[in-house]
Formats: structure tokens, C-alpha cells, sequence
């Protein structure tokens, strides 16, 4: 092991081409996760903010926010169903902003919500008439705290009394208003859209047991096949192009790690063919296969480490240089982890390839003229 | 007088060694006898392909035996597994090949430490008898060079003391002087029986080199794979002196 140890550091310059290629590997699997995540954060935002457990959307919304319309006998229905705890409106429509400071043509797209029931972080009192709480994404478009914002056509002023994270909708920066905000906001831009007093879009529901989808089907039922009640997540999973995006990615993930493992096999392939005279020798004085390998397992090990190292701090170079609302790329722990996590795999999986040839180094030939 | 194994170091009855290449069988070894004492240097001479390398092999648990026995300080190895063939290599034998065959980004010293890192670790133990070794084999200032920083005669040295290194009962070395001059062939050949002598240990030498018969306690000759007269070379030597 002291021996595979001291191999990579006295000839780095056997390592470095594998490492360099790893390294772009892992950087290459951690940018492409990293979009894929900003890019979910950015359209899951204001769902995964949420407190309720469920959605319920009317059925012929095609389990979309704007399409959906909940009137005020449907939600007594949902009110009704046992389990049920506590049931909130939400409403959305998405304007252009008007923001102090930027010229009278630079909207910046927003969606506003009205809701009832706080998301998560806000305080449990929803905010007065025109006020508002916005995405802290909106920030950088020059959203501040007390300032103005007029809303679409109409110039509908809302005030910002204050921020909440990661509640970004459909790719837009999001303002959480009262429900009466939201229908005021809707009329006087989208006359057509209008929605009358005591309609909502759609309900959050809480709900008492654990069984958040058998209670879906409970609400569907009470309302004689009115709504389409779906799980948080899975009207993340409806959202347009939400699992699209994420099959896209992943299969580029996959093919990413599927080149890692042959990189990693192959390199290490080749360095244990030119490593046979050696382990021949190693293995006349006594040396095992097992030990022989483990020092090729560890060698891969520690060059997958360095490169991820090195993807890890070029990914969190990127994430605080890429301008905030420009590309959608976010550097997670937790991506960056399951990267290295990945392509450890790979590289283990990788040396699979060089076992055969360790156990089937003979010690004889360290001996005879065959070498 | 009443013999126990361990006072040979090896015994090796009837011991056959065939190759089958293909459908052809080469006999290497034909029913070989021989005993080396416990503190003895065995010269074996031969001509080329008469099996002596495979001799040597079969000893230091390289290689198995078609058919015999062999009795490695009192350790009958015939039958042992790989896995115990690899322990048996690491504890009990030493080998110096042809070719020095030292890892070339290991110091000297390194490269006889590998013997101990190879197994369960002695740590402080094996440090100080690499020292010692290399003291003893001249080359406590060359003890971090590189192989490459090395001549032919130091490596050849380097890997003598690696041979040493776990203490064992029997020395092989296979043509240990073929790649050195006269000289250093015979510097070398001292230093070898010196090592062997002053530590009790008992060693085969494979050569082609006549001159190292004379620092052998007995020269064995083998032609065909057959042992064909193993006669005591120490007086002769004596004599010549
Ligand atoms: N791996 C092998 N497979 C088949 N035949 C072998 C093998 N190794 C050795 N032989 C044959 O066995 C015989 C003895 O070989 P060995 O290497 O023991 O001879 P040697 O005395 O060491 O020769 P040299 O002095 O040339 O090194 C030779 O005929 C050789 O061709
Ligand atoms: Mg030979």
C-alpha cells in the first residue's frame, strides 16, 4: 500500500494525463448536475415551499396552476373530507415588473402568488393588501425591501415588505401576496382571466395522517371527479418540461460515469500491463494478489479524489463568478458529493477491469530469462 | 546420529518437474536428490536449459514440483497452496534474480523495507535490520539513492540485502553475477558468502561462472535436469589459496 502511495507521488507524471482527464470528467458531471439542479430550483421553487402535503387542481386543468379553477362549493366539498386539516387557496399570474431604477422598457418577469396558507419561512400572517414578499432571487433585479413594484399593463403597484428563498416559479423570480392582492392583480391586467370573489386557482391542503396520497383520492371522490388532487411532488413531476429535463440530464450523467469507469479501466489497465515484471518480483518475494490490487485500488482512489477535488473547486469558482439570475447553475453539497460518490464507483468498477491481469501474474517469471 | 528436519536446509527427494507445451512434455527435472546443510553454500553448474533455474524455483516455493518432495527448513512445501506458497516466500526464503530487479522509485533502503510492508508490519524492527544489511553490504551512504542512482555492483548489493531481509533458512540466487565484470562478479561473490557464512544461512548460487564454485562449500553439477555428481569444492579451494 506504502509502496502504491509512494508510486504516485515520486512519478506524479505518470498520473497527471488520468487525473487531468478525471478531473474535466468531474467537472463535467458536476456543471451538468449543478444546471440540472438551478434549473429544477428555479421551476420547483414555490411547490417545494409549500406547507401542505397535497394540491388539488380542477380536473380539467390538465394539472396546471393557470388553467385550474376552484369555486367556492368545491373547496366546501375538499373542507369536508375526514383527514382533511386545513385547506388554503392559491392563486397565480405571471406579469411583467416594472422595478425603480431600471429604464420603462426593462420588465423583469414575475409571478405572483396569493396564498393562505404562509409558505416556508414566511411568517403565518398573510400580508396586507398590496403588500408583498418576494423572491430573494429578485434582488438582483433591483427588488428592494420598502420599494415599489408595478405590475403588467396596468401598473398595479405592489410594496416589498420583505424576502423569502428559494421560491423561484417556472424559471421567474415570485412575489407572495394576500389572495385579494392576486385577484387585483389579475383583473386589472388579465380582464379575462378575472377571478370572482371566493375563487381560487388551486387549494393546498394539509392533511392529519401519513397517507397524503390516499387522501388525494378521498378529495377526488368527494367532489364527484371535480379535482385532481396530486402530491406535492408529484405536481412537481407535472410541471412542464420538470421530468424531461431530468431524464435529459441524468442520461448525460450516466454516459458521463459510463467514460469515467472506461477511462479509469483503461488507464489502469495499461499501467498494470507495464507493472508485470514488477509485480512478478513482488510477488516472488511474497507479495499477495490481494495486496497487489489493493494498492491499484488505492492509487485509483486517491487519483479520483484529487480530480474530484479539483472539479469541486472549479464548480464553486463558477457558482460565485456565474452572475445570480444569468444561468440557472447552483453548486450543492449534495451534488457534489454524489459526483465524487459517482465516479468513485466508476473508478473502482474501473480497476475491475486490471484484476485479472494482477492474479494472473506468475512469481516464476520473476525468476527465469523471461523477462 | 539421529537427524531432525530443521538441521536441513533443504531436502528435495525424487523431485520431477514437467512442462507440457502444447502437447509436448519437457522434462526440467528428473528425479532429483539433494540436501543442503543448514549453514552450506551450494554452487549448482550446468549447462543451459539443464534446469537450474527451475531447480531453484521449485525450492523457493515459485514453483511446483510434478512429482517429489521438498523440505524447506523442516517445512514440507510440496503440497502447499498458492496462498501458503506466497507466506512461505515472504517468511521463510530469499531470492536474487539475474536481472536486479529493484523498484525503480524506491530508495535503496525502501526496497528492502517492501519485504516487511509486504506483510504484517515489524515497523521499527525492520528499519533497524535494513540498516544493519545496508551497513553491512557497504551501502549505508547510498541508503536513500534511487536504483538509478546506483552501479550495477550496488544494485546487485541492494538486492542481496533484500534477499536478507526476513531472516530466512535459504538463500537462491540465479546467476547472481552474470551482469557484473569479473571484479565486481567476485566482490559480489565474496560479500555473498560472507552474509551466508557469518549468519548460518544456507544458500544455492546458480552460475555459469566457474570462479564461484571455489567460495561454494560443495558444487552441484546438473546436465538434463539430472543431479549428476555433487563433489565437496571447499578443500579444493583451500588448496589453491
Ligand atoms: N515455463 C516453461 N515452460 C516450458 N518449458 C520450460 C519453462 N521453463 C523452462 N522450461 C524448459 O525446462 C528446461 C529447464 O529450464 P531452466 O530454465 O530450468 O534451465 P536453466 O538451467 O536455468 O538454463 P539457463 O542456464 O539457460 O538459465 C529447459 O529445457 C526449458 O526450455
Ligand atoms: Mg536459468
Amino acid at each position: 500500500m506504502k509502496l502504491a502511495l509512494r508510486e504516485l507521488w515520486r512519478r506524479p507524471g505518470r498520473f497527471v494525463v488520468a487525473t487531468a482527464i478525471l478531473a474535466l470528467i468531474a467537472l463535467l458531471l458536476m456543471v451538468l448536475g449543478g444546471l440540472l439542479d438551478g434549473l429544477l430550483a428555479g421551476s420547483t421553487g414555490a411547490l417545494r415551499a409549500q406547507r401542505g402535503q397535497l394540491i388539488v387542481y380542477s380536473s380539467t386543468s390538465r394539472e396546471s396552476l393557470v388553467r385550474s379553477h376552484i369555486t367556492p362549493p368545491m373547496r366546501k366539498e375538499v373542507e369536508g373530507v375526514a383527514g382533511v386539516s386545513q385547506v388554503a387557496g392559491l392563486g397565480s399570474v405571471q406579469v411583467g415588473a416594472r422595478v425603480g431604477g431600471r429604464g420603462p422598457r426593462d420588465l423583469v418577469p414575475v409571478v405572483l402568488f396569493g396564498y393562505e396558507l404562509p409558505p416556508k419561512s414566511l411568517p403565518d400572517a398573510v400580508p396586507a393588501y398590496g403588500e408583498v414578499y418576494a423572491d430573494d432571487s429578485l434582488q438582483a433585479e433591483g427588488v428592494k425591501k420598502g420599494g415599489t413594484i408595478r405590475l403588467g399593463p396596468a401598473r398595479t403597484p405592489v410594496r416589498v415588505i420583505g424576502f423569502l428563498r428559494d421560491s423561484r416559479y417556472s424559471g421567474q423570480g415570485t412575489l407572495w401576496g394576500s389572495l385579494a392582492t392576486w385577484r387585483s392583480v389579475l383583473a386589472a391586467n388579465r380582464p379575462g382571466e378575472r377571478a370572482g370573489e371566493g375563487v381560487d386557482q388551486a387549494l393546498v391542503v394539509r392533511v392529519a395522517g401519513a397517507d397524503a396520497s390516499g387522501q388525494a383520492g378521498a378529495i377526488d371522490r368527494a367532489t364527484g371527479g371535480a379535482t385532481k388532487t396530486l402530491t406535492i411532488p408529484q405536481a412537481i413531476d407535472a410541471l412542464p418540461g420538470v421530468t424531461q429535463q431530468q431524464t435529459v440530464f441524468n442520461q448525460i450523467i450516466g454516459i458521463t460515469v459510463v467514460i469515467a469507469l472506461v477511462v479509469v479501466g483503461l488507464f489502469f489497465a495499461l499501467i498494470t500491463v507495464e507493472r508485470i515484471g514488477l509485480y512478478g518480483v513482488l510477488k516472488a518475494v511474497g507479495a499477495s494478489s490481494a495486496i497487489l490490487f489493493a494498492g491499484v485500488l488505492l492509487q485509483a482512489v486517491v487519483v479520483t479524489l484529487i480530480a474530484s477535488a479539483i472539479g469541486v473547486t472549479v464548480s464553486l469558482a463558477l457558482a460565485a463568478a456565474i452572475p445570480s439570475g444569468s444561468i440557472p447553475f447552483v453548486a450543492t453539497p449534495s451534488r457534489l458529493l454524489t459526483s465524487t460518490a459517482y465516479l468513485l464507483i466508476a473508478a473502482l468498477l474501473g480497476c475491475a477491469f486490471s484484476l485479472r491481469r494482477v492474479l494472473k501474474v506468475d512469481p516464476a517469471a520473476a525468476i527465469g530469462g523471461e523477462q | 546420529m539421529t537427524t531432525t528436519a530443521t538441521d536441513f536446509a533443504l531436502q528435495m527427494e525424487r523431485v520431477s518437474k514437467i512442462y507440457s507445451v502444447g502437447d509436448a512434455e519437457v522434462v526440467a527435472l528428473d528425479q532429483v536428490d539433494l540436501t543442503v546443510d543448514a549453514d552450506e553454500i551450494i554452487a549448482l553448474v550446468g549447462p543451459s536449459g539443464s534446469g537450474k533455474t527451475t531447480l531453484c524455483s521449485i525450492a523457493g516455493g515459485l514453483l511446483k514440483a510434478t512429482d517429489g518432495s521438498v523440505i524447506v527448513g523442516g517445512q514440507d512445501i510440496s503440497q502447499y497452496t498458492p496462498k501458503q506458497l506466497t507466506r512461505f516466500r515472504r517468511e521463510s526464503v530469499g531470492f536474487v534474480f539475474q536481472t536486479v530487479n529493484l523498484v525503480p522509485f524506491l530508495t535503496a533502503r525502501e526496497n528492502l523495507l517492501v519485504v516487511d510492508e509486504i506483510g504484517p508490519r515489524t515497523g521499527r524492527r525492520a528499519k533497524d535490520r535494513a540498516d544493519q544489511l545496508l551497513g553491512e553490504l557497504g551501502l549505508a551512504d547510498r541508503s536513500s539513492n534511487l536504483p538509478a542512482q546506483l552501479s550495477g555492483g550496488e544494485r546487485q548489493r541492494v538486492a542481496i540485502g533484500r534477499a536478507l531481509m526476513n531472516e530466512p533458512n535459504l538463500v537462491l540466487f540465479d546467476e547472481p553475477t552474470s551482469a557484473l565484470d569479473t571484479q565486481l562478479g567476485d566482490q559480489v561473490v565474496n560479500l555473498i558468502r560472507h552474509e551466508m557464512k557469518s549468519r548460518g544461512t544456507a544458500a544455492i548460487i546458480v552460475t555459469h561462472d566457474e570462479r564461484i564454485t571455489h567460495y561454494a562449500d560443495r558444487v552441484a553439477r546438473i546436465v538434463d535436469g539430472r543431479i549428476s555428481a555433487v563433489r565437496s569444492a571447499r578443500h579444493l579451494h583451500r588448496h589453491q589459496v
